[in-house]
């Protein structure tokens, strides 16, 4: 099975560089055109998040396999300052203008699987999941 | 990575080559806006064919282009949109609401021609 790879996260090239590693992956796995985009986008966003609110924070991108699926998941992990209001974070306002503006009912959208933890004092790690149709 | 800027006629054409960081964006938006003054251009393409991902700041920073080009005269009408990442913006929410758009250069030009055209003078 293909590799993980994980991605430091400290200027806005790392953001381009996450979600091609992942799109990399995705492609290694044979992944349908469509979903590859998908979750280099999630990544770019979960990247991006990183940059604006944590400083620095790293992603890790890591095939995954349950019975007969296969999938794609990713970690991004930051020591930052962390989400005070999770289920504000999480309102869909389908845009900017609802939420934190973190994006992250977006993302969710974008993958199969989705799951947040944050604290102030250990920061923000957000998992998702996406399978191989 | 820098864009390429090309002027044809009246209109500047952006012709995005690769993956563009924030700061290649921003740049980008930054030059459209001054060339446009320099070449007294009436509109501008930004071809995006290339793109494999436009998350929620290329999304952000494109609208502020176009708004930026039209507060300075002229119309600017984003090309090239692929139908996955158009998906994948839509998922996120990201619209490009207010800017306008076209499948590709030719389209473009033909939008920009239809509406950069200038009323017959009175007389």
């Amino acid at each position: 099975m293909a590799n993980e790879a994980v991605v430091t996260i400290n200027t806005d090239a790392d953001v381009v560089a996450a979600r091609q590693k992942g799109r990399e992956l995705a492609t290694e796995l044979g992944f349908v055109s469509t979903d590859s985009t998908l979750l280099a986008t999630a990544i770019s966003e979960l990247a991006r998040n990183i940059i604006r609110y944590a400083k620095h924070g790293e992603i890790l991108i890591a095939p995954v396999q349950s019975g007969d699926r296969v999938g794609i998941t990713v970690v991004a992990r930051d020591k930052g300052p962390g989400i005070a209001n999770i289920p504000l974070a999480m309102q869909d306002g389908f845009s900017t203008s609802g939420g934190l503006g973190l994006g992250l009912p977006g993302v969710k959208r974008l993958m199969d699987e989705f799951h947040l933890v944050s604290d102030a004092n250990t920061g923000t790690t957000v998992t998702i999941k996406k399978w191989k149709r | 990575m820098e864009v390429p800027i090309l002027k044809q006629g009246l209109y500047l054409i952006a012709s995005i080559q690769a993956a563009l960081s924030d700061l290649d964006l921003v740049h980008l938006r930054d030059a459209l806006a001054e060339k446009v003054g320099k070449f007294r251009a009436r509109g501008v393409i930004v071809d995006v064919t290339v793109l494999d991902v436009m998350d929620s700041f290329a999304s952000r920073t494109l609208r502020d282009l176009a708004h930026m080009t039209r507060l300075r005269g002229a119309e600017t009408v984003i090309v090239g949109i692929q139908p996955e990442v158009a998906f994948a913006m839509v998922q996120l929410g990201l619209t490009l609401e207010g800017v306008d758009t076209a499948l590709d250069l030719e389209e473009g030009l033909a939008f920009l021609d239809k509406k950069t055209k200038r009323h017959p003078s009175r007389g």
